[in-house]
């Protein structure tokens, strides 16, 4: 039996768990740009990386970091940038453009307060909608909120896993204070943690066809330099990967962007329940915020108050089914968010009215506290 | 021509629905038959080579082309060539792009891609315009000239694209025009054969709309300007400043060592994992 001892606690910052994470995850490229509050992630990368035989380069802007990131993922690394919520406005396109070719990348969006430049030290949850929506055109993507250092560790590694098993870009919307909050941490041995590879054909090249899916959904991809030559393109492509508009081939091809997302739904309902089982009201929160709401659901329940917590560590494709049973079994929802209220309307939009969804919100670069969540769980407790 | 069919056969994509998208006479079918014979005249191996564009007419070059090849976002070619090049220190990467593509939306990445010195070839297009979008003037557009988003006279004036590369750090810099086709195969295969970042400027011709806005009616007739008007570098010392401006220079302008970022990357990797086992 394995057993942990103190001296396997470590003190680690969020942006060093994240880093850990990338490592063990085999991320072997990194390009970013600096920016307050992710700039932790980058300076860390570029002392760790070269040591592990990976590629470091700061890039001369967002833009160009995930371009970098994107082309050596096609060439076969295992690629992150990180950036906070201007850097990651800038990003936009390319992350239309690995959705549209199918490129693993992971993408780190350290949340400071907006809009704009706002305020680049302060915490914040402005970027929900832009993590979904932010990029053009009708695209599936994969949001994953680590709310500590341990999950932001444990969530790197799932992110890199996601991504290669999908080929999809996956990002990791975290905030100010997670990213920096330094914690003591057990991390588990490398061996016990799982590593997913991207799936290579196995067909010789002249019979590989860059985008059939016959089998999942998601074509299996070369390395550029291995002998699979294809095409690669941010226009819609037949099977070949040449640009079409042909309407079949093109219907065909989003379907198969949104279906291999779609069809594994259930296996993306990743968040953790505290006391919600008998919650009569049931707070759904996510990142920084849901340490706050477990302090105040401890100290509602010293009350005698029977309230309960559910924390979303995915919050893109929305876990419907998962909130909609919390939804079914609760009298009212508490929906705390460091934004003016974005989750809180896909929580609306599942609940089509079923039950009462009450909005805190805070946008003034504080967080929001326990007390205030406590404050607000008593004014609406039935 | 024998041979030229047996090039035919050996790099264009059989799989690819022909058509081409280019205009009867385009400059760009030029291009591509003159890096098609400077691959194949440096021998490398259809696997090695990377072909990355961005958008525009010259943006659709790599789609016909058997090599692995990647066409990206508007003017940020050379950002994921960047990525790949270090990915993959052996592979031949090289980047056609549009002189908009190059030098409006993507300037910056193409002075600071010149700056790192990073193992890339970047072939510029310049048709001095925005093709794809329809005659637009473009940052190497002349001043003056009644483009279709210039009625009243372009108020800005032109790029020279080559002094760009020099200043910015690019240590092969060349020009020829798509007349002078035998000159451009040339200075591409040095282009290629250089370990830091190349940069080779085609003049070339988009009759559809710069030709109509310049006065120039067909291909022939702005082949024949380009034939008329370049001048090898080598004759133009003896040309005065205010002779030169009017003129297109064409052969090899740069050519100096210094150490690819690659390379130097490639050193740094080596020493961090000595000092690691060090310890
Ligand atoms: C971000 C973005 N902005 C604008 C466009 C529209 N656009 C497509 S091609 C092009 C200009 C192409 O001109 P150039 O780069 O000179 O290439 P050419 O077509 O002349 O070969 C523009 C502006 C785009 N595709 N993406
Ligand atoms: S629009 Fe101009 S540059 Fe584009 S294909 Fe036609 S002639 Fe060539």
């Amino acid at each position: 039996m394995k057993r942990t001892r103190k001296s396997d606690r470590i003190l680690l910052q969020g942006s060093e768990a994240c880093v850990r994470g990338a490592l063990i995850a085999g991320c072997r490229f990194y390009a970013g740009y600096p920016i307050t509050p992710a700039t932790e992630i980058m300076e860390q990368m570029s002392r760790q990386l070269p040591k592990a035989g990976g590629v470091f380069i700061q890039m001369e802007d967002e833009i160009a970091s995930l371009g970098a990131v994107i082309g050596a993922s096609l060439t076969g690394l295992k690629s992150m940038t990180a950036t906070s919520s201007p850097g990651f406005s800038l990003m936009q396109e390319h992350i239309s453009f690995a959705c549209m070719a199918e490129v693993p990348c992971v993408i780190v969006d350290v949340m400071r307060g907006g809009p704009s430049t706002g305020l680049p030290t302060l915490p914040a949850q402005g970027d929900v909608m832009q993590a979904r929506w932010g990029a053009h055109g009708d695209h599936p993507i994969i949001v994953l909120c680590p709310s500590s250092t341990y999950e932001f560790f444990d969530l790197t590694i799932k992110a890199f896993n996601l991504s290669e098993r999908y080929r999809i870009p996956v990002i990791l919307l975290t905030d100010e204070v997670t990213a920096h909050t330094r914690e003591s941490v057990i991390l588990p041995p490398s061996d016990e943690l799982v590593v997913e590879e991207r799936r290579k054909p196995n067909v010789p090249p002249e019979w590989y066809t860059p985008y059939d899916d016959r089998q999942t959904g998601v074509p299996p991809m070369p390395a550029f330099g291995e002998g699979y030559r294809y095409h690669v393109t941010g226009l819609a492509h037949d099977i070949r990967g040449y640009p079409t508009t042909r309407s079949d081939e093109v219907g065909t091809l989003i379907d198969r962007l949104f279906s291999k997302i779609s069809k594994d739904f259930h296996l993306l309902q990743w968040f953790d329940s505290y006391q919600a089982d008998d919650s009569v009201v049931t707070i759904i929160a996510y990142g920084s915020v849901a340490r706050s709401a477990l302090h105040a659901v401890k100290e509602a329940r010293e009350k005698g108050l029977k309230v309960g917590l559910i924390k979303l560590k995915v919050l893109w494709p929305f876990m419907r089914h998962t909130v909609i049973r919390f939804l079914q079994s609760s009298a009212k929802v508490l929906v705390p968010e460091m934004n003016m209220g974005q989750l809180s309307r896909e929580v609306k939009r599942v609940s089509q009215g079923g039950c009462e969804i009450v909005t805190l919100n805070k946008v003034d670069g504080t967080m929001i506290s326990p007390k205030e969540i406590l404050r607000s769980l008593e004014d609406i407790y039935p | 021509m024998k041979e030229r069919e047996h090039l035919i056969y050996k790099y264009l994509r059989s799989s690819k629905r022909f058509p081409h998208i280019w205009c009867p006479g385009c400059g760009i079918g030029i291009l591509l038959g003159a890096l098609i014979r400077a691959i194949d005249g440096g021998g490398y191996g259809k696997d090695d080579v990377v072909l990355i564009s961005g958008i525009g007419c010259s943006g659709r070059l790599p789609t016909y082309v058997d090599f692995n090849t990647l066409h990206t976002t508007h003017g940020r070619a050379l950002t994921f060539a960047t990525g790949i090049k270090l990915a993959n220190p052996s592979l031949k990467v090289i980047v056609v792009m549009g002189d908009g593509d190059a030098t409006a939306i993507g300037g910056n990445h193409f002075i600071h891609a010149a700056r790192r010195n990073i193992g890339i070839t970047s072939i510029i297009i310049n048709n001095q315009t925005y093709g794809m979008t329809g005659g637009q003037f473009s940052p190497t557009t002349p001043f003056g000239l009644k483009t279709s988003s210039s009625p009243h006279g372009n108020l800005e004036s032109p790029f020279d694209i080559c002094g760009l590369a020099r200043e910015a750090g690019a240590t092969f810099v060349a020009r020829s025009t798509v007349y002078h086709a035998r000159l451009l195969e040339e200075i591409i295969g040095m282009a290629i054969g250089k370990e830091g970042f190349s940069v080779v400027e085609v003049v070339s011709h988009c009759t559809t709309y710069f030709g109509r806005e310049i006065g120039l009616e067909s291909p022939v007739e702005m082949m024949k300007w380009q034939r008329d008007n370049a001048v090898r570098v080598e004759k133009a010392k003896d040309l005065g400043e205010e002779e030169l401006r009017q003129k297109i220079v064409i052969g090899v302008l740069v050519d100096r060592k210094a150490p690819a970022y690659h390379e130097m990357y490639e050193k740094l990797i080596a020493k961090c994992r000595l000092e690691d086992n060090a310890l």
